[in-house]
């Protein structure tokens, strides 16, 4: 080896352990949280998360460093069961928050009662993003189990997205239609319609925006803003259903882990400032709707009127949903195996 | 090659060698395995018995998950075939031609082992969707690649292609050309050359490659799930079920489909590897 590569592989050794040194007299001073949250989140926390350091700073005079994870909510949820470090989690749907405690025990059983609005700061809906112009003229929920419509979700199966779909469809035919028989007929219709069934929301986003597949996509109401802002402005339209679920996505501080690392303040006063005007512009900004009436009305333009019926009042909560309808053997199992029947 | 394993290995242990270390590497290597295979499979099984065998024989033989093996084990079987075949003729081509960026191919081989599957993926449903380069001249036709079993069978084609390839590749280096030379002198025709001069000579190594693309497409996650559809019953692999198991929180369920996956494959390598090495005795004088 000649003597420059062996200089350099000492200058690079050098650096490396000076970066680390740095690294670690940074850490002094500085308080480390990990927000675990779902695929949707990411460019809103992003814009939080300065806020939040800023007034952290401003406040206590100390710098806060907040590393932010995303994937499927499902999926983050069994990250922090096996052992993932959160400080808080941020997911999509209370079930996956729940299995935090019920099969680790991370949290107490009133997690959910400590913030307000369910703990949910922000809220969203499931709209139906569809193609610019509208041309299979979609209008509502009735309109997705036409022979002519193709339509595009995730699968309920592994997407903590496509379980409020599904639950959207459901209950908008069980309150039209009146029987749990007639919902259950017409969520098969609507999943007959279905030509590709993608694991996770962003890439059923991608096969309905990038491949051009499927006349209507059902969404979060935030990624059919994105996909109408960022992804293909002037391609599609959001088409906003007469009937549709308030999905309340939860946060929470995970208490094990918060204690062992002393933590607690720090990741506390994080969740509580999801709640102040700031934040709750910025959640509007990002497509979400404000908890805060006063904030949410500021956004009344972006966000039409809707509807709104909630899972604990139609599915008995989401243990029950859960079991009822995406377990093995439940409602969603027979909905596919009829479907294969009859393909 | 295989039945010289067990004397190999007695008279290293009794005699001296050349470079010695035969402990400290054996028991390395004991270790090293046990770390990064015998106990995550171990645990796999053991966790798997832990349900009823009710329970396991519910999970493994649901009608979804046994069209998933269909589809699984088939276009595993068929991408591995068309593999055997095309990475022969590249192989050879690398092998005894020569031609201008004969290098940059050769290395172009190497891809699918370290682009991210993901890619692979997307870059595959890009070309084949019925609006993509390829897929649309398809389309006209009214045949549909992204999104069927064809679909599937194309992205485990594309990840087994350099086993096969690079597992022939310097056995056919090693293939003096002396050898076809004298078969053509002693009359031999040219397929008579190729059906008893070079496959036999390649079969070994052909095996082993089509066994190892044959594996590799069987556990294969990242990329079919972009390219196909995920169609309960129709397009749905069995890792992916395996996936959606664990995201309801049925550890038990997917370990069982785990195991089904784990056994099933052993077995068919154990065939895989029973061939190769009657073609070995068979073929070598």
């Amino acid at each position: 080896m000649s003597t420059l590569t062996t200089r350099f592989k000492h200058l690079t050794a050098l650096g490396l352990v000076a970066l680390s040194l740095g690294a670690f007299s940074a850490q002094a001073q500085t308080v480390n949280l990990l927000n675990v949250s779902y695929d949707p989140t990411r460019e809103l926390y992003r814009e939080y998360n300065e806020w939040f350091a800023q007034q952290w700073r401003d406040e206590h005079g100390q710098s806060v460093n907040i590393r932010q994870s995303h994937g499927g909510s499902g999926s983050q949820a069994r990250s922090v069961i096996d052992g993932l470090d959160a400080d808080v989690v941020t997911l999509a749907l209370a079930y996956d928050v729940d299995a935090l405690r019920q099969r680790a025990d991370l949290i107490p059983a009133d997690w959910q009662e400590r913030l307000p609005g369910n703990s949910s700061p922000y809220t969203s809906t499931i709209v139906l993003l569809v193609r610019a112009g509208n041309p299979k003229n979609i209008q509502d929920w009735d309109d997705l189990v036409r022979d002519d419509v193709q339509v595009i979700t995730p699968n309920p199966k592994t997407s903590g997205g496509a379980r409020w779909n599904y639950l959207a469809a459901w209950g908008y035919a069980l309150e039209e239609y009146g029987s749990e028989e007639a919902a259950f007929e017409f969520v098969e219709k609507v999943f007959a319609n279905v030509p590709v069934l993608d694991p996770a929301a962003r890439g059923a986003t991608n096969t309905f925006v990038q491949r051009g597949i499927g006349d209507v996509f059902i969404s979060w109401e935030n990624e059919a803003f994105l996909a109408v802002e960022q992804l293909g402005r002037g391609q599609f339209e959001i088409v906003v259903p007469s009937v549709s679920i308030l999905a309340e996505p939860p946060v929470t501080v995970v208490d094990a882990n918060v204690d062992r690392k002393g933590t607690r303040a720090v990741a506390e006063a994080y969740l509580e400032g999801l709640y102040t005007d700031d934040a709750q512009r910025l959640a509007g900004k990002h497509f979400y709707r404000p908890s805060n009436p006063d904030i949410a009305a500021e956004f009344s333009d972006q966000f039409p009127d809707v509807n709104f019926f909630g899972i604990d009042d139609v599915f008995g909560g989401w243990d029950k949903a859960q079991n009822d309808h995406f377990n093995d053997g439940g409602h969603f199992d027979t909905i596919l195996e009829n479907i294969a029947r009859n393909r | 090659m295989t039945t010289l394993a067990p004397s190999s290995f007695l008279r290293s242990s009794r005699s001296r060698n050349v470079i010695p270390g035969f402990g400290i590497t054996m028991g390395f290597s004991l270790l090293y395995i046990t770390f990064l295979f015998l106990i995550p499979v171990g645990g796999l099984l053991l966790f798997t018995m832990t349900q009823s065998w009710d329970q396991f024989w519910r999970a493994i033989s649901h009608p979804q998950v046994v069209a998933s093996y269909r589809l699984s084990f088939g276009a595993s079987l068929i991408g591995a075939t068309i593999n055997l075949v095309f990475g022969l003729l590249v192989s050879w081509v690398l092998v005894r031609y020569q031609f201008p960026f004969k290098r940059l191919v050769d290395a172009l081989i190497d891809l699918p082992f370290a682009l991210p599957t993901a890619v692979a993926g997307i870059a595959l449903v890009t070309l084949y969707a019925s609006t993509g380069w390829v897929g649309q001249y398809f389309h006209v036709y009214g045949i549909r690649i992204a999104y069927t079993q064809i679909g599937v069978v194309i992205a485990l084609t594309y990840i087994g292609l350099p086993f096969v390839v690079r597992t022939v590749q310097p056995v056919l280096e090693d293939l003096e050309s002396e050898l076809e030379e004298a078969s053509a002198a002693l009359g031999a025709s040219r397929l008579t050359t190729i059906r008893r001069v070079i496959l036999p000579a390649l079969m070994p190594a052909l095996l082993t490659g089509y066994a190892l693309a044959f594996a590799r497409a069987l556990g294969e996650y990242g990329s079919v799930v972009f390219i196909s559809g995920n169609l309960p019953y129709l397009t749905e692999i069995t890792p992916l079920l395996i996936v959606a198991k664990a995201e309801q929180y049925d550890y038990q369920g997917a370990a069982a489909i785990g195991t089904v996956m784990l056994l099933a494959a052993f077995v068919m390598l154990l065939v895989i590897n029973g061939l190769q090495w009657w073609s070995t005795r068979r073929f070598s004088h």
